[in-house]
């Protein structure tokens, strides 16, 4: 019985390498290899998509990827124990100087994050500016009748009850990307917390994960919290309008998270922040997601990662916006596809 | 588990199946080769114990070098954490992890012993078996599991009804002071109770259950009732095999993560109320080590896990001692 079971596997398997080798004529290059990555959680669901497709096209090239976090991927790269790593905030200069040879950010997607509160019998929307939502992360504005938030929302009557804020209790990228907003539009926030994957939260509770946070704000009457665009949007949990900086009130979407990086500058090392970006349609929340990736690998891993690099801006990128990731604009795209070009 | 009850139980009365054990005369012929071949199997084994105790506080050690020497002693008494600043303090953590691990062998010890008490001398034999399945199964539950019935079920519990109950009447004591969240000091007490208890209930009913036949119809025979029995017969025996149960509680208490982080509110604050968010050391950890870049940021967090190793070596060497002289004075009397 198990001898027929491993004939059967081995002749499946022979099968599978036949046709796997047959299938991959442009590559042709002998055994199958395996490349690891490393990296953020956030846009795992999009790598794990892009991977699998990927192996599909070029059936003896397998890329496996861990969602292990942002700290771990640069960890991991650093100490060269991965072909790549991904991460949601971008190294520092610091980071990079310790690493030996030279690592490009390569923006691959964009997310956002969004504002979601619990206010029972009210169904209203809710429009709120960085500065005041920096207040009430920082415990001043304590009441949601408080004479700021009812200035941003003539037409609506707030409850005069406190706010409970609840935040992200794990390091996240989620938690970098809100708190990169805040210091930006809120002094007293870049002063007294600054950003982080993880920072000194002065007010509320926190929550483990999007899940946690969601499951917080939905349980406890008055609550404010943050989370992932998309895990808002799968869970319907209604979320506030931010106003960006030309002034507008912008509820995040896919097409505002990539308005926000059609004005943004780039530099050539791809490090930049595009929360409170310029432009009319920009949702102000939004941040890229970065790939971690030698510029030197050398032989056939190099060549893959080349491939796969160029793959990804001009295939993968469709393969995002079902997923909930905003895909890069064609200019950013257009960049990241120059210096994808110099991998090797 | 239940390997640990038989060493902590005094080796006075001999076991019936010891006696059979002596009698055997299989091993004779293998002589004092097999006695040694066993002796260095047994040896290495327990000594490869001590060395993975010793690996795992030295990598602790030697990985977190830079905050240790960066906040020395000040890290054990430090209440601020902040990983943008690079200032880090265990304080708070420790707290916690004391506060509720505490307050759920507080709750949780009563119970277990009463549960065993009934399960080993008043219960039918069968339905004490039956009962001591379901029992075990609850001891199988993924901690996740406990964390999410945390959230859904017992936070709105504690919120809604017990808080409020417990601030009206005993709002005066600062234990039971401040607004009623849920999440929190209390709610994670509770589902560490709930975690526990089955440990302490099974591993107490087999320790009662083994004193021995003579002993319970003897103090029968000289008129004892079944609660005499229970508390001046079974429960003398088992004591040492209870104290064993409880510190594996404790032990549990002190190192649960999952269902802890997902209740307690993860907010690094000192707070006499139990009403309040907390933290505990091992919630951190879980927390945020994935996503600590700095290389002092993920050294504290190493330290924090140094400081947990630490209290529960502690905290297990205090039980050990209460224990000694719980037996000595027993002894005595």
């Amino acid at each position: 019985m198990l001898t027929s079971i491993k004939k059967t596997l081995r002749v499946l398997l022979a099968a599978g390498i036949a046709a796997g080798s047959l299938g991959a004529a442009p590559l042709a290059a002998g055994d199958t290899v395996t490349l690891v990555g490393a990296g953020a959680t956030f846009p795992y669901p999009i790598y794990s998509k892009w991977f699998d497709e990927f192996h599909k096209k070029n059936p003896d090239v397998e890329i496996n990827y861990q969602s292990i976090g942002s700290g771990g991927g640069i960890r991991q790269v650093t100490a060269k124990t991965v072909d790549f790593g991904a991460t949601d905030g971008p190294m520092t200069n610091d980071q990079l100087f310790a690493v030996d040879g030279k690592i490009l950010h390569l923006p691959t997607v964009m997310g956002a994050v969004v504002v979601v509160y619990n206010l029972p019998n009210f169904d209203g929307k809710i429009q709120i500016t960085g500065p005041v939502l920096a207040d009430i992360f920082l415990g001043k504005i304590k009441s949601w009748d408080d004479s700021a938030l009812a200035a941003l929302n003539k037409g609506v009557s707030l409850p005069s009850a406190p706010i409970v804020v609840i935040h992200r209790s794990d390091g996240s990228g989620t938690s970098y990307c809100f708190t990169d907003y805040l210091s930006k539009v809120s002094d007293a926030w870049k002063s007294k917390v600054g950003k982080g994957t993880a920072v000194n939260w002065p007010a509320g509770l926190g929550g483990k994960g999007n899940e946690g946070v969601s499951g917080t704000v939905k349980q406890t009457a008055g609550g404010i919290g943050y989370v992932e665009l998309i895990y808002a949007v799968q869970n319907k949990i209604p979320f506030m309008a931010v106003k960006n900086k030309a002034g507008r009130f912008v509820e995040a979407s896919v097409g505002g998270v990539t308005a926000a990086a059609k004005n943004a500058e780039i530099p050539a090392d791809f490090r930049v922040s595009i929360t409170d970006a310029e432009g009319e349609d920009a949702y102000p929340i939004s941040t890229f997601t970065w790939l971690l990736v030698y510029e030197r690998t050398g032989g056939r891993k190099g060549q893959i990662l080349h491939d796969f690099l160029l793959w990804m801006l001009d295939e993968g990128e469709k393969l995002a916006p079902p997923l909930g990731y905003a895909p890069l604009p064609d200019a950013v795209a257009a960049k990241v596809k120059e210096a994808a070009e110099k991998v090797r | 588990m239940f390997v640990l009850a038989p060493e902590h139980l005094p080796a006075s009365p001999p076991a019936p199946h010891s006696r059979e054990a002596a009698g055997g005369s299989s091993f004779s012929r293998s002589g004092k080769w097999g006695d040694r071949l066993f002796h260095g199997t047994a040896l290495s084994f327990s000594t490869g114990i001590l060395l993975l105790t010793g690996g795992i506080g030295a990598s602790l050690w030697r990985n977190s070098s830079l905050s240790r020497h960066a906040f020395g002693w000040k890290f054990l008494v430090g209440r601020v954490w902040d990983p943008v600043a690079g200032q880090f303090g265990a304080l708070p953590f420790l707290y916690g992890t004391i506060l509720t691990s505490a307050l759920a062998l507080l709750i949780a010890v009563p119970l277990g012993v009463g549960a065993a008490i009934f399960l080993s001398e008043l219960a039918p034999r069968r339905l004490s078996d039956i009962m001591s399945f379901l029992i075990e199964l609850l001891a199988a539950v993924p901690s996740v599991i406990y964390g999410l019935l945390g959230i859904f079920v017992l936070v709105p519990l504690v919120r809604q009804f017990l808080e409020p109950v417990l601030g009206k009447t005993l709002g005066f004591l600062p234990l039971f002071s401040g607004p009623p969240y849920g999440v929190g000091f209390l709610s994670a007490g509770l589902i560490l109770a709930v975690m526990i208890i089955p440990f302490i209930i099974t591993v107490t009913r087999e320790v009662m259950l083994s004193t021995p036949k003579l002993l319970r119809e003897a103090a029968m025979a000289l008129g004892a009732t079944r609660w005499e029995v229970a508390t001046t017969v079974v429960l003398p025996f088992a004591r040492s095999g209870i104290s064993g149960a409880i510190f594996l509680a404790l032990a549990r208490a002190l190192g649960e993560t999952m269902a802890v982080t997902m209740v307690i509110g993860n907010t690094p604050v000192v707070s006499a109320s139990l009403f309040s968010p907390g933290y505990t050391m091992a919630a951190v950890l879980a927390n945020e080590f994935t996503e600590a870049t700095g290389d002092l940021y993920l050294n504290a967090l190493i330290e924090i896990g140094l400081v947990l190793f630490g209290a529960t070596l502690i905290v297990n060497a205090l039980a050990q001692l209460l224990v000694w002289s719980v037996k000595n004075r027993g002894g005595r009397r």
